[in-house]
């Protein structure tokens, strides 16, 4: 609080760290995605003034403490189970925010069915969904969102069809359940991309409170230590490589699909 | 409300769920406890509970760990393949200490199995189930009207202790009729206030979490220390059992649930066959009445106890025991009710090896 005193001491303040961040640093790796999407969406759920109002969910995985960061009221899940442990906490208390916060491997591998059916019941909170293409927290294992060809510490020659199958596209798969409302794939890697994804923040949390149906955002984003790259590289690598395949952009808005511009092949491998 | 209503085992732990102000069950069918998710379906939605059938009962084990960190009263009902799906939630929802409601109309297995009704999840029940130190606390009912009964326990042990708690019964009690009454019950009454309960952090306080992660293991072991305090406490205020005709018997049965009803007419044939046969009944199977059964050691020449699995609550008996006397035992598995002839059969059986013994 001095510090800011001094800071704003006839300057004009820009950025003041909102209520709903804790002091706690955070201790995610240098350039990782996890710490801008926190920020978001606290800088959101202050500026709404949803503090009091807000449950989250944290899974496992590299985010598992996320608690730890954000100073709202908030459950951990098991690996997977946030959706489910969400619609426990909405259902029981339907008029409050509800929001999980879940991995690749969390929602799209160990907690595939409860994801897909927490969306076709249509239950009314916010799934952030942050891929990365990896499993950050166990060492950078495959994870279902892996691209083909992509070296993980579970896959040195590569991702392989025949093995492992293709790339997941839960949030397209979601975005056909009538449940869902609004679907909408973003990023955090620019500065630009930090505002879309914030706006897209503040939709899904106004079709909340207007008990509109499941809300998805999936992020696109980075895991350079499991990449093995410094942030910068990671951050590039994510736009020529991830974009392909996990195109950004809305997918469905007010209960109704977008329409595809393009159609990528699933089978592109990385460069 | 004391009327005498003729009901299911089922339908009675259902309605009492009702009366004991449950707000939010969450379940998935299987046989044979579908009456509960049934009765509830119809009965506890139209008198104001949440009801919900999920796409597993991992998903709903999950959903009661949410709806009772967020401080509602929650139950889930299922029988043993879903509870074995269950154990990583349950540990959980133990770990971080939310009370619940959980009930397991045990079938016979191991895997699939049969939808008969068995006692083959006592260890699974009492000795932990999922990963870790943990105990559920564990009621054993023994008729219909119990099965009631046990819920409104359940739910207020769940709460002064903020441990889940386990009805542990078999499908012959869930399926057969008998006169049940539902006593007065006021929720409001009995409903503990729950502090920790996240349901939004307001500027008095600091942020409620709910979690089973502490990295530090300095932590996780002061998490552990404190969950045995409890467990303790638990096992100095809550045991549960009933003595039958245990006064002048030589020898004295030891059997739950269903067993314990059965060796009920075990007692009469036995009296007519000239034996003194007493019977100890566990009501909580957590904790367990390991002191009566010591403690009668002094006065019998031995235990019989009788299970419809291979043996598995013999095994408390015997540390109870600890070696004073001799334990006999006699178990049908697969789904098989023994017969009170042949629990007797089997019962004199052993009355002859003891009296042998003696004579020695
Ligand atoms: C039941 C269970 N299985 C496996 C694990 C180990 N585990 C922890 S996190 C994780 C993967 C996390 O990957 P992701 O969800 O993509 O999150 P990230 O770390 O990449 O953000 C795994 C496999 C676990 N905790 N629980
Ligand atoms: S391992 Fe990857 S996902 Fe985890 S904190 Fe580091 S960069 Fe982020
Ligand atoms: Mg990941």
């Amino acid at each position: 609080m001095a510090d800011a005193q001094v800071l704003t001491n006839g300057m004009e303040t820009v950025w003041e760290k909102p209520r709903t961040l804790s002091e706690t640093r955070m201790h995610y790796c240098p350039g990782c995605g996890h710490g801008v999407v926190h920020k978001v969406l606290m800088e959101v759920i202050n500026d709404m003034g949803l503090q009091d109002k807000t449950i989250g969910v944290a899974p496992v995985g590299c985010s598992v403490i996320a608690y730890n960061y954000m100073n709202i009221d908030m459950q951990e899940a098991a690996h997977g189970r946030a959706t489910a442990v969400a619609t426990g906490v909405k259902r029981v208390l339907p008029d409050k925010l509800v929001f999980t916060y879940q991995g690749d491997g969390d929602l799209a591998a160990i907690g595939t069915a409860e994801t897909i059916h927490a969306c076709n019941r249509g239950e009314n909170f916010l799934i952030i969904f942050i891929n990365n293409a990896i499993y950050g927290m166990t060492g950078g294992q495959m994870a279902p969102t892996s691209l083909l060809g992509m070296v993980t510490s579970t896959t040195p020659e590569g991702r392989q069809i025949e093995t492992q199958g293709h790339p997941i596209k839960i949030t397209e798969m979601v975005a056909t359940l009538p449940g869902t409302y609004y679907i909408t794939r973003q990023s955090i890697h620019t500065p630009t991309t930090v505002r879309h994804f914030k706006k897209a923040v503040e939709k899904a949390f106004k079709h909340q409170m207007e008990k509109k149906g499941t809300c998805l955002i999936e992020v696109v984003s980075n895991c350079p230590s499991g990449w093995k790259m410094t942030p910068l590289e990671a951050n590039k690598w994510l736009d020529q490589n991830m974009f392909p395949i996990f195109p950004p952009g809305d997918i469905k808005v007010d209960g109704k699909l977008v329409e595809k511009k393009q159609v990528i092949s699933q089978k592109k491998e990385i460069k | 409300m004391s009327e005498v209503r003729l009901m299911k085992g089922n339908e009675a732990a259902a309605e009492a769920s009702i009366l004991a102000g449950c707000d939010a069950y969450f379940g998935y069918p299987i046989t044979p406890q579908s009456e509960i998710i049934e009765y509830l379906s119809d009965q506890g939605r139209k008198r104001g509970m949440i009801v919900m059938q999920v796409e597993s009962e991992v998903a709903a084990i999950n959903m009661i760990y949410g709806a009772a960190g967020a401080g509602a009263r929650t139950m889930t009902t299922s029988s043993s393949p879903g509870v074995s799906l269950m154990q990583e939630g349950i540990s959980y929802i133990a770990s971080a200490e939310l009370p619940c409601l959980l009930v397991n109309i045990n079938r016979g297995g191991p895997g699939l199995g049969t939808i008969q009704p068995s006692q083959g999840d006592y260890f699974q029940s009492v000795k932990g189930g999922g990963h870790g130190d943990y105990h559920l606390i564990v009621l054993a009912p023994a008729s219909v009207q119990e099965m009631a009964d046990f819920v409104y326990l359940g739910f207020d042990l769940a709460d002064k202790y903020r441990n889940p708690v386990l009805i542990l019964a078999d499908g012959a009690l869930g399926q057969m009729m008998e006169k049940v009454v539902f006593p007065n019950y006021d929720p409001k009454a009995h409903k503990l206030p729950k502090p920790w309960a996240t349901v939004g952090k307001t500027p008095d306080r600091e942020p409620n979490v709910i979690t089973s992660l502490h990295l530090h293991s300095e932590d996780m072991e002061k998490i552990n220390l404190r969950l045995q305090e409890k467990y303790r406490k638990i096992e100095a205020n809550e045991v549960r059992y009933e003595l039958i005709n245990t006064d002048g018997a030589d020898v004295l049965m030891v059997a739950y649930g269903l067993t314990a009803r059965i060796c009920q007419r075990v007692i009469e044939l036995a009296q007519q066959a000239g034996i003194k046969v007493g019977l100890v009944r566990p009501i909580s199977l957590y904790p367990y009445p390991y002191e009566i059964i010591s403690k009668l050691t002094e006065k019998i020449k031995g235990y019989f106890v009788v299970e419809m699995n291979a043996g598995q609550m013999v095994e408390d008996v015997r540390l109870g025991v600890n070696g004073k006397v001799p334990v006999g035992f006699y178990g049908r598995m697969g789904g098989i009710i023994p017969t009170a002839e042949e629990i007797l059969q089997n019962l004199q059986k052993f009355v002859k090896t003891v009296s042998v013994k003696e004579k020695k």
